[in-house]
């Protein structure tokens, strides 16, 4: 058999093909389920997290059940949905593309040791991907009790550090209005920042401390009507 | 036609032990032929995601070195470089498919990198130079001792750059806090040097790496 004719390339060629897209297609067929189950997951711990609950994945579910009171869904500052599911599943990518006012988005209202915290989703983007996060308010809608990070692909040791204690830890305190005035959180030059309205962005990353600090304006002014009146 | 009985060699002859140990040092893929380097820039800023890569360019260079090599008579000299380009992106497909699913903690950490290790240029250039030429314990064996070599290297980089950059080895601090310059207290002497961070630091820890390899091992050095 000549492997060099033109009739054996193409067949080769095809059936390799053929192949290899029935492979990879049962792969991610057969995985999809426990992969989608892994995010979800991962979005529960992501949520508690910011209100100081740290569970292992296996009990994110229950603890999520327990500590989750609320999952409302909010639009133009005003309550469109109290389904637990409706606001579990907005998809915060295609929520972000709408004007502020125009977004469904939703509002996680947990209950911690009798205290009510409200835990706001957000997304945004860094410099290679998307970046995301959670930041939880106490009862007043105002102040902030914990903040954490995620994000797809930033730089390890430089824009990726924004998951790290050093830069969240920032964040438990800071005010995000003033006098009912919105005014969100900068995320400013490292050094740099002082009051209740800025933290440290990361050195090096500055492309990606940027991305948090839009995405924090972004993301929070949806609700600064909704906690107006709370 | 040669009537001499070809004898069978033995698994770890001495020939094939050179497969392992050849590419850690004489012909190492990054400090030698000067392969890799564009992931050994990206990814050495931390010692854990350097291990991780170098374990999985470990187990994608060891099965399509086997892959390659089981078919590498059928394969048409034509299509030959998009016949390994498709090797290697399934593999690398399916090991982030079952990394996601079972191994999830590990696949957030490696992120973009997995895609990375298509571009790998070690591992194209073992399939062409060795594995479409060699059996495939010959070939597996190649694969393993060069992703050690790649990964010796890549270690090594990490090290220096997290301990430097960072003043931690895999995310535990090593530096005491005491030592710090607390600009409050006036005390400490000692700050990280953020410029460890960067690429070039990379490249730089890589190039001293290559000329210590040089002064030791003689061979290296070319002649003129």
């Amino acid at each position: 058999m000549n492997v060099n004719s033109n009739g054996y390339t193409y067949t080769f060629a095809t059936v390799m093909v053929v192949l290899v897209a029935v492979l990879l297609s049962g792969a991610s067929l057969g995985l999809k389920s426990k992969q989608e189950s892994n995010v979800k997951q991962e979005k529960m711990q992501s949520i508690l997290a910011s209100v100081g609950v740290e569970v292992d994945r296996s009990e994110a579910q229950a603890a999520y059940d327990e500590v989750i009171t609320q999952v409302l869904t909010i639009k133009g500052g005003a309550v469109v949905s109290e389904d637990r599911a409706t606001g579990f599943d907005v998809d915060m990518a295609t929520a972000i593309k709408s004007s502020n006012m125009d977004r469904e988005v939703p509002l996680y209202v947990a209950n911690k040791d009798g205290e009510t915290f409200y835990i706001v989703p957000m997304r945004g983007k860094g410099l290679w991907g998307p970046v995301w996060g959670f930041v939880s308010l106490e009862a007043d809608g105002n102040t902030v009790v914990g903040a954490n990070f995620g994000h797809k692909s930033e730089t390890p040791g430089l824009g990726a550090e924004i998951t790290t204690p050093m830069f969240t830890d920032q964040f438990p305190g800071k005010k995000i209005s003033e006098a009912g005035m919105f005014q969100s959180i900068s995320v400013v030059k490292k050094g740099t920042s002082s009051g209740d309205y800025a933290v440290d962005g990361i050195s090096g990353g500055t492309i990606t401390s940027n991305g948090v600090n839009d995405m924090l304006a972004d993301c929070l002014a949806p609700y600064a009507e909704y906690f107006k009146n709370i | 036609m040669s009537t001499e009985v070809k004898q069978k060699e033995s698994l770890f002859s001495k020939k094939n032990r050179k497969l392992i140990s050849d590419p850690f040092n004489d012909n190492n893929p990054i400090t030698v032929q000067v392969l890799g380097i564009c992931s050994a820039l990206a990814i050495t800023v931390k010692l854990e995601p350097a291990i991780v890569m170098s374990l999985s360019v470990m187990f994608v260079l060891a099965a399509g070195n086997v892959i390659i090599s089981l078919i590498r008579n059928l394969i048409p000299n034509r299509i030959r470089i998009i016949v390994q380009l498709v090797v290697v992106a399934s593999l690398v497909i399916l090991v982030d498919q079952f990394l996601k699913a079972y191994a999830y903690d590990v696949s957030k950490q490696l992120s973009v990198f997995v895609g990375l290790i298509i571009t790998n240029c070690i591992i194209m250039g073992r399939f062409e130079a060795f594995a479409l030429g060699n059996g495939p314990w010959k070939a597996f064996m190649d694969g393993i001792g060069n992703s050690i070599g790649y990964g010796v290297i890549l270690i090594a980089v990490a090290f220096i750059r997290e301990l430097l950059g960072s003043g931690t080895l895999l995310g535990f601090s090593v530096i005491p806090q005491s030592w710090y310059i607390n600009a409050e207290t006036g005390t400490g002497f000692y700050a990280n040097n953020g410029f460890f961070l960067f690429p070039p630091m990379a490249l730089i820890v890589v190039g001293l790496i290559i000329w210590a390899q040089r002064a030791k091992n003689t061979k290296l050095i070319e002649e003129n």
